[in-house]
């Protein structure tokens, strides 16, 4: 019983919204005795928001950048997580303090300076200043290095023994072996990029260039719409995250069971 | 003994190590520097000594913000350190189905804090669906101004902060639960030990460290809250600009051709200033853990 009160506050709002952003507009939303099921469901909000702001290619914005930083760290930080976690090498010490040392610092505390940096890079107000920043994740690198470090070093001198070079343990021990962590490391990337709204906020100037979440408070604040336009745009922003991760959710849920995500 | 050339382990690391000197390193050393400047986004910077530091302490915005800020934790800290618990029990049995009770739970945690504050935004208007359905019931007799009032609309935002939050703090729970032993539960139930004092007395203890850790997470992330507020005052930081946080100060200070990045990076040292302290605490007991 508990569950379905629990299930009714979490998900109602949801519903409650994408009933909205399907109600026409002869149906009153603001009636003290609302209806949850629209009386006659129509795209035509979504239509209008996309007539209001360029939604669509807010929404292609958003996936560029997502589509940058899951490569970013689907790469760098499965590379420097396997060095630091099966060669040695002089100074691995002092990188992975300076790895666990940025853990300490909120990303908010350092986000003016970051700005400037990009800024200097001459990337400000572009897509890829948005995702650069976060394309190789400090956390990543360090949950990637967990991941390899729990495989047996036997496998690893057996391959050495084998006279497999550095690549080839990378790629027939490593990587088969981290599977759980990379997944959970990669739709926490694409969701932390999707969903993001600080950054591209300040990075972002012209409204072209915006992405999503941005884009839904410019329709939000500039045009103080008509809710149903507004319930439209955030469907268009939440629909497509939550079918990503109700397809994965398990790779997530068993990646999380391997204590992905205590630290 | 290494069996790969030198610089192999080097070209791994390469970029995650340029990755974390120039958006890590680097900008730390960079606000430090630049909270000393008057640094604009156009034209020069010149040294200013405290003038900042002198600035802050008279700006009755970075005051309101802090008194946000504080209550901000206070009120989050034992909601969510104590609902998520509950709900982690609700889902921890292994019943047919608890899967979709699960996702459905952590549905928030994914959607963006942006998306959420407009479906709340919705919900909360004066002619929204809550207002509107306590107008119906005739508990009460005018809207209430959940968005426009200095204290309701911090309060509509830390509400907003909860719900978002339980999924995501359900989830550590979870996986701590699983190490509660459960023959400590049955032993207590043997000794005639009712559901509320096997809570106290089995679980809480149980997942002690787990609990420290969520409160640390927790206070850490209400003193750099954003979105919410953003969101829900349209970026205006309600009436007065007085429900400001003190991330949205610094987001207000560093956009645009008019903005004060010297002054924002001093605001970014006054942030970590208050996250220090429970940031510090996180270490301490990752240590122990380790």
């Amino acid at each position: 019983m508990l569950l379905l009160l629990v299930l009714v506050l979490t998900v109602s709002p949801f519903l409650w919204q994408l009933s909205t952003s399907l109600k026409s507009l002869q149906e009153d939303i603001y009636t003290r005795t609302p209806s949850f099921l629209p009386q006659q469901p129509t795209l035509a909000n979504y239509a209008e928001v996309a007539e209001t702001i360029p939604v669509w290619s807010y929404a292609a914005n958003s996936l560029v950048v997502a589509a940058i930083v899951v490569a970013g760290n689907a790469v760098g930080a499965t590379i420097a997580g396997f060095a630091l976690a099966k060669l040695r090498f002089r100074g691995a010490k002092l990188l992975l303090g300076l790895f666990l040392a940025t853990l300490v610092l909120p990303g908010e505390v350092t986000i003016v300076s970051q700005y400037v940096t990009v800024r200097s890079l001459g990337l400000a107000d572009t897509l890829l200043g948005v995702a650069l920043p976060g394309a190789i994740g400090m956390l990543n690198v360090l949950l990637m290095r967990t991941a390899f470090q729990a495989i047996p070093r036997e496998m690893d001198e057996a391959a050495i023994i084998d006279g497999a070079t550095a690549w080839q343990r990378l790629r027939h021990i490593g990587l088969p072996n981290v599977r759980g962590m990379l997944s959970v490391v990669t739709i926490f990337a694409f969701i932390g990029a999707w969903d993001d709204f600080l950054w591209p906020l300040i990075v972002l100037t012209d409204p072209a260039n915006y992405t999503l979440t941005v884009g839904l408070q410019y329709l939000n604040g500039t045009f103080s719409a008509n809710p149903r336009l507004i319930a439209a745009g955030t469907m268009i922003s939440f629909l497509p995250i939550m079918i990503v991760f109700a397809v994965l959710q398990r790779f997530f849920f068993k990646g999380v069971e391997e204590g992905a995500i205590k630290g | 003994m290494t069996h790969h050339r030198w610089f192999t382990p080097w070209l791994l690391v390469a970029p995650a190590a340029v990755w974390l000197f120039a958006f890590s390193v680097w900008p730390s050393i960079n606000t430090l520097v630049l909270a000393f400047t008057n640094a604009r986004p156009l034209g020069g910077e010149h040294f200013t000594g405290l003038a900042n530091f002198g600035r802050a302490l008279n700006d009755d915005q970075l005051a309101d913000a802090l008194v946000n800020s504080i209550v901000y934790m206070l009120v989050c800290l034992p909601l969510l350190t104590l609902l998520p618990l509950l709900i982690a029990i609700l889902v921890e049995k292994k019943l047919p189905g608890i899967m979709f009770f699960r996702t459905a739970f952590y549905t928030p945690v994914v959607a963006s804090a942006v998306v959420v504050a407009l479906i709340w935004g919705w919900l909360l208007d004066d002619r929204g669906l809550v207002n509107g359905f306590a107008q119906w019931l005739g508990v009460i007799a005018a809207p209430v101004p959940f968005l426009t009032d200095r204290w309701l609309l911090l309060f509509s935002a830390i509400s907003l902060t909860v719900w978002k939050g339980l999924g995501y703090y359900m989830i550590i729970y979870l996986s701590a639960l699983g190490n509660v032993r459960r023959e400590l539960h049955e032993a207590a139930a043997v000794d005639g030990a009712g559901p509320v004092r096997r809570f106290w007395s089995v679980t809480v203890p149980g997942v002690r460290n787990t609990m420290l850790l969520i409160s640390v997470l927790v206070s850490v992330s209400a003193l750099r809250v954003f979105s919410e507020l953003y969101v829900l005052s349209n970026g205006t930081g309600g009436p007065g600009g007085r429900d400001m946080s003190l991330v949205m100060l610094i987001q207000l200070y560093s956009r645009g051709f008019t903005g004060h990045l010297g002054y924002a990076s001093a605001l970014s040292l006054v942030l970590l200033a208050v996250t220090i302290g429970p940031m510090l605490l996180l270490l301490r007991l990752n240590r122990k853990a380790a």
